[in-house]
């Protein structure tokens, strides 16, 4: 969707501000919130593009003001009453009401580690791969209502692929509960004035990751 | 009204912590989640996973020429190799920086970040001002951490759309000949991995 969330190449927002000897967390109920995402996640209740999707559905003044944790936190209230995990008078209550929904699995503490590893992406391909390294692409102008992750920036654009990632599961697909729906992921890089016009620094370029459904031949 | 905005500002911050807790509670009281396992991942953040991962890596690519070629070549299989705390899954890519070339890592659409490598982000990672301006201003942006490249210095921004994860291979320092992996690393920062900085210079390690 072209939400606030898909910040690339806007103005206005200021300088960028480094905190020196930055803490881990802020505050006590960030890590709380971290690791109840990730609990949620072992657990098999969502997959991470459904939270992502449920952050850039967020009110746009919401999104903006809102810290980092709390999106997190707002984005799992919404999967959670969403998905019938827990109920909007339940959350509110602060106690369960109702017996929980079952899950495939629970993050207890002597399985934290394999909690902690990265799940693999990768998808069985029912097609060889479109393009190979070297070959011009454009993207596709698209705007879908629904989560993607081809940014706004980056649309309707020739590019050249440079690195072909395999097979991977499709976040468009993922986010709407349409399966994994697999498809092949590059990354294709772009020319700064391609993106930016002849005002952009003429040594620069950018690359996105993109799915094959995003790109055609150029 | 300066006292109005404290109260409201404080007020905030606890009603943030108490929706917190009341989430907590009832995902343990449903069953799906065990606050000591919430602990210890918490824990494995604040203690375990940090730039020093990342750090560990550059060092060992800046010192053995097999590993840096295994590593450009495939970055989750060299570091798997390697058996680090925790695994850094399938999606690892390592791009090099060189005196005509420079990678900075960014992700517009949310905050993807190589957490295995480099730990949590900081908060201007996730900052807006971040985001919109990487892609797009990339020199500014590096001018906000003082850093100036040389005018003849290409730079390729990195935007992390999909799952996989980039980790920047900054330029050894010269002046470093015959230094041990272990001093190697004291001079990675995390920033330089990011690609917002630079590595430290050996007389700041002394």
């Amino acid at each position: 969707m072209d939400g606030v969330h898909d910040m690339g190449g806007m103005d206005g927002f200021g300088k960028v501000e480094p905190e020196p000897n930055e803490p881990v967390f802020h505050a006590a109920w960030e890590g709380r919130v971290l690791a109840m995402q990730r609990a949620m996640g072992y657990a098999g209740a969502w997959q991470i593009d459904m939270a992502r999707s449920a952050q850039e559905r967020l009110p746009p003044p919401v999104y903006l003001t809102a810290s980092y944790y709390q999106r997190w936190a707002l984005a799992m209230e919404c999967n959670l009453v969403e998905r019938g995990y827990a109920g909007a008078d339940e959350l509110a209550a602060g106690h369960a009401l109702q017996p929980g929904k079952p899950l495939n699995r629970k993050l207890t503490t002597d399985v934290v580690k394999q909690g902690l590893t990265r799940g693999s992406f990768y998808r069985q391909a029912s097609a060889s791969a479109r393009f190979k390294a070297g070959d011009r692409v454009r993207t596709k102008n698209i705007h879908p209502a629904t989560h993607t992750r081809l940014p706004r920036y980056a649309r309707g654009k020739v590019g050249v692929v440079e690195l072909v990632h395999g097979c991977h599961a499709f976040p468009d697909a993922v986010a709407v509960d349409k399966g994994d729906d697999p498809q092949w992921l590059y990354t294709v890089v772009f020319d700064g004035t391609e993106l930016w016009g002849p005002d952009a620094e003429a040594s620069l370029t950018v690359s996105i990751d993109a799915f094959e459904p995003y790109l055609e031949p150029a | 009204m300066a006292g109005h905005d404290d109260h409201d500002h404080s007020s905030e911050l606890s009603e943030t912590q108490l929706r917190v807790r009341a989430l907590e509670t009832v995902l343990t009281e449903k069953g799906y989640i065990d606050p000591a396992a919430l602990d210890a991942i918490v824990e494995t953040y604040e203690r375990k996973v940090g730039p020093h991962n990342g750090a560990r890596v550059v060092a060992k690519a800046w010192s053995d020429p097999g590993f840096k070629q295994a590593l450009l070549a495939d970055a989750s299989e060299a570091v798997r190799a390697l058996g680090h705390e925790n695994r850094v899954g399938d999606h690892l890519v390592a791009v090099e920086n060189t005196p005509s070339l420079h990678n900075m890592i960014v992700c517009t659409l949310c905050s993807c970040y190589p957490w295995e490598m480099l730990g949590l982000p900081p908060v201007w990672y996730k900052s807006a001002p971040y985001r919109s301006r990487a892609v797009k201003d990339p020199r500014g942006v590096l001018a906000d951490f003082g850093v100036a490249l040389p005018k003849d210095t290409a730079i390729r921004v990195w935007d992390s759309t999909a799952e996989t994860r980039f980790l920047v291979l900054p330029m050894r320092p010269g002046g470093t000949e015959g230094w041990s992996e272990t001093r190697l690393a004291q001079l990675v920062t995390r920033d330089s991995m990011i690609g917002t900085g630079l590595p430290k210079r050996p007389e700041e390690v002394a």
